[in-house]
């Protein structure tokens, strides 16, 4: 660890914390969106100083692709989603700010205080072909479990946004011959 | 640059985040502090496989989880935000506080 990769980590750090603090602080929704995405963006950068090139680009471009979708939905259920008129919509503020203070204090303790274990060897060359190699080994099981739950979520996610689906429009036996729809008409009908 | 520092940065991602969650009242803004929290865990998932034992894989294979999870909540988040919103025109927490108790 060099001197420039110090700095550039405190650098990251600082703006990690405050772009994810600004983020309850904006009126703006898309503001607020974009400054998460920046702490995602320093947090993927301290990843880089760690030598993680493969997860700290993973997680840039993840993040950035996520926060261009969640802008999208901020827009769509926020009022004011331009906050061009200061608003604020919290609840319980005090207790959230003791909550969280309290739990920030006790994390840091924990991290200052715990007599960490000493490094145990040293990165391998390669640092991206053992992640690699481990999900296609030792840890398949992780990899099998991640993909049935990310086709579960499709599967689910669709289902729970989708309005009026086939069985609510031909019967739970898909019987009717013609679909029960509020409005009828239609290409085909 | 030490795992002292990073497990700092960690908690204060994960605090600032817990604040989000709790305080919030829009649903995507709850959702948004929640993926703060899981910011942090990145962060202290990377370090200490950086710092404790990157020989072994299970600091990074961590790291992949935690992302996995970001991408199932925020889909599930929003799938459950479209329903509630479609069926009730919620789209604030104080507004489903049915189970409330």
């Amino acid at each position: 660890m060099d001197a420039v990769d110090t700095v550039a980590f405190r650098v990251l750090a600082v703006l990690a914390v405050v772009s994810g603090t600004l983020v309850f602080r904006v009126d703006s929704m898309a503001r607020a969106t974009f400054l998460l995405l920046a702490s995602f963006l320093c947090v993927a950068g301290t990843m880089l100083l760690l030598d993680l090139d493969y997860l700290g680009a993973l997680t840039m471009l993840m993040m950035t692709v996520e926060m261009a979708v969640m802008v999208v939905f901020m827009v769509m259920f926020m009022m004011n989603p331009a906050g061009l008129m200061p608003m604020t919509m919290v609840h319980n503020r005090r207790g959230a700010l003791g909550l969280s203070l309290g739990t920030f204090v006790f994390l840091a303790a924990g991290a200052l205080l715990v007599p960490w274990p000493d490094r145990r060897g040293a990165p391998p060359a390669d640092v991206t072909r053992q992640l690699g190699e481990s999900i296609m080994e030792g840890k398949m099981l992780v990899m099998l479990v991640v993909g049935v739950a990310l086709f579960a979520t499709m599967v689910s996610a669709t289902v729970l946004a989708t309005a009026r689906g086939r069985y609510d429009r031909y019967g739970d036996e898909l019987e009717r011959s013609r679909p029960d729809d509020p409005v009828p008409g239609g290409v085909g009908r | 640059m030490t795992l002292e520092l990073f497990l700092l940065l960690a908690s204060a991602l994960v605090a600032v985040g817990l604040y989000g969650a709790l305080s919030q009242q829009s649903i995507v803004m709850i959702m948004m502090g929640l993926e703060l929290m899981v910011n942090g865990v990145l962060v202290g998932a990377a370090a200490f496989w950086y710092f404790v034992s990157p020989q072994l894989p299970d600091g990074q294979v961590l790291v992949l989880l935690a992302l996995a999870v970001m991408a199932v909540e925020m889909a599930m988040g929003f799938a459950v935000t479209t329903a509630i919103f479609r069926a009730r025109d919620v789209d604030m927490t104080d507004m489903a506080a049915d189970l409330k108790g």
